[in-house]
């Protein structure tokens, strides 16, 4: 059934290359809010918070394309 | 071989005057439920030496009341009550998920076809075959709980209510300067730019609803997969990691509902 192989080949591909960039954003976040907390740690809560905040906006980016991937998959 | 049951919607139970009752919805109104009790058992007697349970709910309110502080400041006495709503409401719904036999225990449900009166004899007859088989042969698996987050109509009503709740607010504290933030005609820059706040703030509803939906039913579907492949010990760690976003996620609606506030309203600055 060639439609049915698109189709998987199709989600795969969407939450496949849709978890490539927000990946490498929240590594760079994280490291970056770790290095802040490694130079000055009594701000910790600040930034833990605002760095929280940045995933959430960066991970959304995933989600995304986790939406688009389940839509493929069972609909 | 056994197939996985996961579908994207949550399934229809029974119908009550006409309103489809869903599995999500069902979880939803026990959740609802312990809630009340547990506010209710909280706060009938509160005392100024505090016992085990008010001392837990002291804590967990007194921290996130700080985090929230940190956002809006002075601003945080109004909201507060209705953030922290969000994430009690929230946090039960997604740990609702997490529990034996959500998911798993459910009734066989035979679904009928209804062959419409209009349709021609051959098609009738093919679509009273189909039926026969589905009748005699399976019936569909339909589970009587679903985590209430797993739900896109719960995830997207709430959004909706976050976001109308910030427009409110910000009409109400900025009043005609908070629609000077979208349209403004004072040059063109500016009024691009108003157009484009206009947009994003509908693109916040939907990523609003998607990022909670998209977290907690990924999730799920996680969860069935690993104990379908490895019933055994190996879902452990996978449910840790899913008490773990459960939180997170909970944590982070209410956070960014109160950053919209405070943008909402606070006057931009030139």
């Amino acid at each position: 059934m060639p439609e049915e192989g698109l189709k998987a080949i199709a989600t795969a591909l969407a939450i496949g290359l849709g978890a490539i960039g927000p990946g490498i954003g929240i590594g760079i976040l994280v490291s970056k809010g770790l290095e802040a907390i490694g130079r000055n740690p009594e701000t910790e809560g600040k930034i833990r918070t605002t760095m929280i905040l940045g995933i959430a906006f960066t991970e959304a980016i995933a989600i995304y394309a986790l939406v688009i991937a389940l839509i493929l998959k069972f609909t | 071989m056994p197939s996985i049951h996961i579908t994207l919607k949550a399934e229809t139970l029974f119908t009550l005057a006409g309103i489809p009752i869903s599995n999500s919805l069902l979880t939803t109104w026990i959740v609802m439920a312990l809630l009340i009790w547990m506010a209710l058992a909280v706060s009938s007697n509160i005392r100024m030496i505090p016992g085990s349970l008010q001392l837990i709910m002291e804590m967990l309110i007194g921290g996130i009341h700080d985090l929230f502080e940190e956002i809006l400041h002075e601003k945080n006495k109004i909201y507060f009550s209705f953030l922290m709503t969000l994430f009690i409401f929230i946090i039960a719904m997604n740990w609702s998920g997490l529990f034996p036999g959500v998911g798993t225990i459910g009734i066989y449900k035979n679904e009928e076809k209804s062959t419409a009166g209009f349709a021609t004899p051959v098609a009738a007859i093919k679509d009273d075959l189909k039926a026969e088989e589905k009748r005699s042969g399976e019936s569909v698996f339909v589970p009587l709980f679903r985590s209430g987050s797993a739900d896109l109509n719960m995830t997207f009503a709430l959004a909706l209510l976050t976001m109308g709740y910030i427009q409110y607010a910000g009409l109400k504290t900025l009043g005609l300067d908070y629609i000077k933030k979208f349209i403004n005609t004072s040059d063109p820059m500016n009024f691009v730019v108003g157009i484009l706040e206009l947009i994003s703030e509908f693109a916040r509803i939907v990523s609003f609803a998607f990022r909670l939906f998209g977290n907690i039913f990924a999730g799920e579907v996680l969860l069935t997969v690993i104990a379908f492949l490895i019933p055994i010990l190996a879902p452990i760690p996978f449910l840790g990691l899913e008490v773990f976003i459960g939180f997170i996620q909970a944590l982070v609606f209410p956070l960014l509902a109160a950053v919209f506030f405070s943008m909402a309203t606070s006057k931009a600055e030139h």
